[in-house]
């Protein structure tokens, strides 16, 4: 049996290696990756927080998550075309014309 | 669980239900429609709307739960519905000629409205943080699109793409800051939180970090600080009407989640969180105020005005009790018309090639068309906050409220961002009335939009004029 603790040290070491990538990758790729990052440490902690409580609402929230997150991942590579077909490049700081 | 009570919760959400399917429908009517005549989409857009408010006032005034308490009506949700459903229409109403402009006039322009607009109501509704993130995101996801709907414009994509990355990033946030409540008190229904806080000890970690994640996600949402720096970007590039609706409706909803998860659920641990939202509603007050000083475009320059204006609905969350739930909400429903209003007004100087942006565009617009300068002038008064406007009696009930509460030194604080912010507003009003005009005005006055901006003036000059009932109705829709 593998202590509650240790799913939310893996979540919290999860989420923050998801935080750190997006704000130190500069590839709008990688960036979406690290933000799915961060989206399932908080699935492991509703389904380890689920198990532990002996309540299904957790495994709801994070099989509703995981939906969600589907069509998010998918209107944010449809921006992503739109924009590649303006100017063709991946990098954050090339596609920055607005100051701020 | 039987029909009879799956019939009731049917009945209950009758307007989400009308909102979507209807939403769902115009996406197949706009494929039997002919190009060129998608005003229909509009009209029929606007008929749902309408429909669904009828559906909400055969609601309202009475408590009622569905959906095994994840969804609640009473007066509050009904309130901010108002809202929303305002915000839409006004958007609905100056988008027509927009689109058209932009030659972006696509049928899901207003499907994805529609869209958003029941995200928002689910929001005004929800009672269990499941319900409150599925709204949120239904509502996110169609305004990112919507954001980045002007395909062919690089700013609009630009705008796009910031949103739907830091969109993406708070949403984490959020959703982190959930399950860690949701570890602490073994459920995501905000009452049965409220009950389980009381057994928690107020000093506990876990709490204060979960309680500073919830913020920082929901900060995101209505574009307070540190979480703001995406709001200046994405008002310049998406389509002027999305920016009016995204500063209105997302904004509405957004501090009605946000007054009752912290009011209700977490009102027991207000003295963790309390401190912060005070800290981040003035760094906001601050950030937008004097930041939109050295604005040149108009667009960027109300992106920090609203800004600051999410500061001051802060502060009426920082006050707290029925005072300050009911001052936020009436800040919230003023400050719709008169946002609405002066978007709309920049929204009709788009015409033809004339983008009509820049601060510098409105030179001498009362020399050629002092009816319309006028109109902008009320708008810009209210902002600043200048009696008898609404504006002013939006934040004299915040006012009012943080001084009752005894937080008489934020009161003083935000009186004087208020006094630094009108010198903006006032800048561009000597603009239009003390200089001359360099070259015509052409503007795009179509009779939607002259509805929408009469509206927007009415609302604003009468609930300046007449404050006293819609106070009541804000005091009585309170949770």
């Amino acid at each position: 049996m593998i202590p509650l603790s240790w799913y939310v040290i893996l979540g919290a070491v999860l989420f923050m290696i998801g935080l750190s990538g997006v704000f130190l990758r500069r590839n709008i790729l990688v960036i979406l990756m690290s933000v799915e990052l961060m989206l399932n440490s908080a699935n492991i902690n509703f389904v380890a927080f689920s198990h532990f409580f002996q309540d299904l609402r957790g495994q709801v929230f994070a099989i509703f998550v995981i939906t969600v997150t589907a069509a998010e991942v998918a209107v944010a590579l449809g921006i992503l075309v739109a924009l590649m077909r303006n100017k063709r490049t991946l990098k954050v700081d090339e596609i920055t014309i607005m100051k701020g | 669980m039987d029909f009879e009570a799956l019939t009731r919760w049917f009945l209950t959400s009758i307007p989400e239900v009308i909102v979507i399917s209807a939403a769902c429908c115009l996406l197949m009517v706009d494929l039997f429609i002919k190009k060129g005549s998608r005003d229909v989409i509009a009209y029929l857009s606007l008929a749902t709307v309408i429909g669904a408010a009828a559906g909400t006032f055969a609601l309202a005034g009475s408590s009622q739960q569905a959906y095994s308490g994840m969804f609640v009506v009473d007066g509050f949700a009904t309130f901010f519905k108002m809202v929303v459903y305002l915000a839409t229409i006004l958007s609905i109403l100056l988008s027509m000629s927009f689109i058209k402009v932009e030659a972006i006039e696509q049928g899901e322009y207003y499907v994805l409205l529609l869209f958003a607009l029941g995200g928002m109501m689910i929001m005004a509704s929800g009672a269990d943080l499941l319900s409150i993130y599925l709204g949120l995101e239904l509502m996110a996801l169609s305004v990112y699109v919507l954001t980045g709907f002007m395909r062919r414009d690089r700013r609009s994509n630009e705008a796009a793409m910031k949103y739907v990355i830091l969109g993406a990033v708070s949403t984490g946030i959020l959703l982190y800051g959930i399950s860690l409540v949701y570890g602490l008190t073994g459920t995501t229904r905000l009452v049965d939180i409220a009950t389980a806080l009381s057994h928690i000890d107020g000093g506990d970690t876990a709490l204060v970090l979960a309680l500073v994640f919830l913020i920082s996600g929901f900060a995101f949402k209505v574009a307070a600080f540190p979480f703001h720096m995406w709001a200046p970007d994405v008002y310049e590039g998406a389509p002027t009407p999305i920016t009016a609706f995204m500063s209105v409706g997302p904004k509405a909803a957004g501090f009605a989640v946000i007054l009752r998860v912290f009011l209700d659920a977490f009102a027991g641990a207000s003295e963790i969180w309390i401190v912060v939202i005070a800290v981040i509603a003035v760094l906001t007050l601050a950030i937008g105020s004097l930041v939109a000083l050295v604005q040149t475009n108009i667009k960027r320059m109300l992106a920090y005005s609203s800004i600051a204006h999410a500061g001051y609905a802060l502060l009426g969350l920082v006050a707290g009790g029925e005072d300050g739930i009911a001052s936020v909400m009436l800040y919230v429903f003023i400050y719709a018309f008169m946002n609405m209003g002066i978007f709309g007004a920049v929204i009709v100087m788009r015409k033809g090639d004339f983008v009509g942006e820049n601060i510098a565009d409105y030179t001498g617009l009362s020399k050629v068309r002092p009816g319309f300068a006028l109109l902008m002038l009320i708008f810009l008064f209210s902002l600043a906050g200048i009696p008898p406007t609404a504006g002013f009696i939006a934040k004299f009930y915040i006012f009012v409220a943080l001084i009752q509460s005894g937080n008489v030194a934020l009161a003083v604080i935000a009186a004087l961002f208020s006094a630094i912010a009108a010198f903006f507003y006032i800048r561009v009003v000597m603009l239009m009335y003390m200089k001359e005009p360099t070259g015509g005005f052409d503007l795009n006055l179509t009779p939607a939009a002259r509805i929408a901006l009469g509206i927007c003036g009415a609302g604003t000059v009468l609930i300046g004029i007449f404050p006293s009932w819609f106070l009541d109705m804000a005091q009585i829709s309170v949770f």
